[in-house]
């Protein structure tokens, strides 16, 4: 029998879910998707919280469910519970996030108790405690894990003084947090205006924003005016090297300069992205793990924050292989800088961006994240259409382009957290290696 | 709050059939988003692996990517991201799973890439190297070089069971991965990769008479062979409490955990579901009993879990299982006062039942986290594959959060009963990292 590979069907046109959208008095902008796969709806609320003092927005986050003016703690997880519902909460540089699902009957109920939490906060002082601590042995045992290290080192690198630079706070600082600064900061901050409130599931577009502007209409007042500022060009430097003594494995991290979404170069530069370590079937992926056996996981991305965007390059690999790493790193940053990407590497890579923009869109949750993470930006979902033309016409000469502005290797901010005793020999064969203080 | 909330359900079609070389295949078609989810099971798992070679199944799985009959090297990776898809496979304790997810048009081409698969992998010396060295570094990312790496799932069980197929490290030591040959590979695809001990589940968007063709075309000349027998590795309960701890020099807290011995999930589901309902009673949000009493109330953790099975996989494994209570602890945190406290819960919910709509909320709740994993076309196909192969039942994903809404008090309560210390195996984390 004949053993073939059989041809891909063209995709069918990009078809966007039904939807409505309306800002209500407070500022409150709500935006209501219909997939009705299954009988349930995602939740999820971004609300403005960028140069918000760390320690304190960081405990907040952590205690925005404790009680309200009547409800405990476990009164908001148990009602939320009988209507198969639950609510938590998280913080970036940018926003407070709230994230939640219920089944669908449960919508109204949702949205009453989220209303509680955020106009009638308690943070009482024991379940504010208790939350405190739990935050600092949270931190403790971050402080552990060798991701979260380098990726401290890195953000201290890319952003110097500027408000991004520091995305965890110290334990000494959230233990002097107290409950009525977070009243406080909640009062100045968890506000309606500019946050926008997504839900998606089997709902009626209309309805559902009834249902939110029924429950969230008494959620008022201005919010606090703030702006970040751009974040700084990145200044490459010397390697840092974080020493962690004893460590089997090393993590390297570069940071490499990147466009915002809304860039006409954007889908061109992820495109890059893909071809040299963005996905498994990269050259970087290909040459590090499927050749060498250097590492298991290495990966590429684009980060996107409201004041500037960067590509991030990740790999844990062995403490021995560590200087021949950064040579393969370095030697695919080169190539894809200054050589153009082969025609059906691009193409692969371009499917790929198409095949799996439909992919993200395909359920409740990843519509949700997608449609929220959006709005935060100012964008929509009709955006995938103008992204994915962009994807499908970017050239060769395009992608050359943008791959030799910002891939180059001597763009890159690097940093390796590793055994140092070890390391640092074979790294500095390769570049300047400064060790970090700290 | 008193007012009971009705647990929906969802009513994925569910076609079945057998190919004549023993291929059991399911077909759920759902037209809602134009992508489809591919997934292949094959009924051997980390409890098959031979003695001496731990850790094999996995790096067996490893291998399946590495090129087939008319696939070089990479192709597999290439094909299926080159259709804007998707790929994965990870070995459980009772089978090990391929799957994709793609663009609707390339439902074909992944077909034909697990069919090439499961007419036998390209094995040679140097792929088997080189996997060895990634799967060393998979190892190094999630245990060596990480806190509480393999924290319960790979410390609880050589507590608990004698028999090596159950009490051994399914990662595996670096020993026993060097000592792996392609003629062991070849071994374990010859006894245990054949179609009649595997399935095939497709769930999304596709013609299920196109489907069935297209099956037939790509896996209907895969020469058939039997499926070995399913083996028993059933061990007696516990009589007596067994306890370790280790130090663990990353770690900057203490920790414990502690599994007991729950019925077959197969041949007794209708006593084993309680367990998985008593879980989310005991652990499941603030609310919960003993996230209430431990994290709230006396602080005497930072964190609480519970689930059933090792890989937290409560509907796709198989006799001997365990419910198990996992938690992280303040610095200087004592393991013996958190257990004790799990004690008295545990007594507390036997002798006075449960709270009026304690039962109905976590019911729904539950109700939710199943439906939510459904909405992905992966999460039909998975399950459903995993079904079939393990109970010819995949139309089960449908009924499930029906039968969790079934569960009544008293079986919850006479489930807490029978988790009493004398059953116990507990390990413990001595943190080595100081905080």
């Amino acid at each position: 029998m004949n053993h073939t590979l059989p041809d891909l069907i063209p995709d069918a046109k990009l078809k966007l879910p039904k939807e409505a959208e309306r800002t209500l008095a407070g500022g409150l902008t709500v935006i209501a998707i219909r997939r009705t796969s299954v009988p349930l709806v995602e939740l999820r609320l971004r609300v403005p919280f960028g140069r918000a003092p760390l320690p304190r927005a960081t405990v907040l986050s952590q205690a925005l469910f404790t009680g309200t003016g009547t409800m405990t703690s476990v009164d908001i997880a148990a009602e939320l519970q009988a209507v198969g519902g639950g609510l938590s909460a998280g913080l970036d540089p940018d926003r407070l996030l709230v994230t939640g699902n219920s089944l669908a009957s449960g919508l109204d109920r949702m949205l009453e108790i989220l209303a509680a939490v955020l106009t009638d906060p308690a943070y009482p002082n024991d379940e504010v405690a208790t939350e405190r601590d739990r935050l600092v042995d949270h931190i403790q045992v971050a402080l552990s894990q060798p991701a979260h290290l380098a990726r401290t080192a890195l953000l201290k690198r890319m952003f110097g003084n500027h408000p991004y630079a520091i995305q965890t706070p110290e334990p000494e600082q959230v233990r002097a947090v107290r409950p009525a600064q977070l009243r406080t900061l909640h009062a100045e901050r968890v506000r309606p205006e500019g946050a926008v409130l997504v839900l998606v599931g089997d709902l009626n577009p209309e309805k559902a924003i009834d249902a939110a502007e029924k429950a969230l209409g008494s959620w008022t007042g201005p919010a606090k005016s703030v702006v970040v500022p751009p974040t700084p060009v990145l200044e490459p430097g010397p390697l840092l090297l974080v020493d962690r003594p004893g460590a089997v494995q090393s993590s390297l991290r570069m940071a490499l300069p990147a466009l915002e979404r809304t860039d006409p170069d954007y889908a061109a530069l992820q495109l890059a992205n893909l071809v040299f370590g963005g996905y498994f079937s990269s050259r970087w992926v290909e040459n590090m793990r499927e050749d060498k056996g250097y590492t298991y996981g290495p990966h590429t991305g684009i980060e996107h924050y409201l004041a500037g965007s960067a590509l991030l390059v990740s790999a844990e690999v062995a403490t021995e292989v560590t200087g021949p790493s950064l040579l393969e790193t370095l030697y695919e940053l080169g190539r894809i800088a200054s050589l153009a990407p082969g025609e059906e590497e691009l193409e692969q890579a371009r499917r790929y961006a198409l095949g799996t923009l439909r992919l993200g869109m395909s359920t409740q949750a990843g519509l949700a994240g997608l449609a929220s993470m959006y709005a935060s930006f100012g964008l929509r979902l009709d955006h995938l259409r103008q992204y994915s033309a962009s994807l499908a016409t970017a050239t060769r000469e395009q992608v050359a382009e943008v791959a030799t502005r910002f891939l180059a290797p001597t763009n890159a901010v690097t940093v390796v957290l590793g055994d140092a005793a070890k390391v640092e020999g074979p790294l500095s064969a390769l570049a300047t290696v400064e060790r970090s203080a700290g | 709050m008193a007012r009971r909330i009705k647990i929906p359900a969802t009513k994925y079609p569910v076609e079945r059939f057998t190919l004549a070389n023993g291929l059991r295949v399911v077909l759920t078609p759902d037209r809602s988003a134009p992508v489809v989810g591919v997934a292949v099971v094959y009924d051997v798992g980390i409890r098959s692996e031979p003695e001496g070679r731990t850790g094999f199944a996995h790096l067996f799985e490893h291998l399946m990517f590495q090129g087939s009959e008319n696939l070089e090297k990479l192709a597999h990776f290439r094909h299926v991201q080159g259709a804007g898809g998707t790929f994965n496979g990870s070995t459980h304790l009772d089978y090990t799973d391929y799957f994709e997810v793609l663009p609707a048009g390339a439902l074909e081409r992944a077909l034909f890439l697990e069919a090439d698969r499961m007419r036998g992998p390209r094995l040679t010396e140097e792929n088997l190297l080189n996997q060895i060295d990634v799967v060393k570094e998979e190892i190094r990312v999630n245990v060596l070089n990480r806190p509480y790496g393999g924290f319960p799932w790979l410390r609880l069980p050589p507590v608990m069971f004698s028999t090596f197929p159950n009490a051994h490290d399914g990662y595996g030591s670096f020993g026993d991965l060097d000592s792996a040959t392609v003629a062991d590979a070849q071994a374990f695809f010859d006894r245990y990769y054949a179609c009649g001990n595997a399935t095939l589940a497709v769930a999304g968007d596709f013609d299920v008479a196109t489907a069935t063709e297209m099956i037939q075309r790509h896996f209907g000349d895969v020469p058939a062979r039997p499926a070995p027998p399913l083996p028993d590795f059933a061990e007696p309960d516990l009589t007596s409490e067994k306890r370790d701890a280790y130090t663990d020099r990353l770690a900057p807290l203490p920790g414990v955990a502690s599994a007991w011995r729950v019925p077959d999930p197969i041949g007794d589901f209708d006593n084993y579901l309680p367990f998985v309902v008593l879980a989310e009673v005991l652990t499941d949000g603030d609310a919960s009993r003993l996230v209430e009493r431990l994290v709230q109330r006396d602080r005497t953790v930072t964190s609480i879990g519970g689930y059933i099975g090792f890989m937290g996989d409560e509907f796709q494994v198989r006799n001997p299982t365990a419910m198990l209570i996992q938690a992280h602890m303040p610095p200087g945190g004592d393991a013996e006062k958190v257990l004790r406290t799990v004690d008295e819960e545990l007594d507390r919910l036997s002798a006075d039942g449960l709270a009026p709509g304690e039962l109905e909320r976590v019911q729904a709740r539950i109700a939710t986290h199943l439906l939510r994993d459904t909405d992905a076309v992966l999460g039909r196909a998975l399950p459903m594959a995993v079904l079939e192969l393990q109970r010819g039942r995949p139309e089960m994903l449908n009924e499930l959060p029906k039968l969790v809404g079934e569960v009544t008090e008293a079986q919850i309560v006479a489930a807490a009963a029978t988790l009493r210390p004398e059953r116990r195996a507990t390990v413990e984390v001595v943190p080595g990292a100081v905080a």
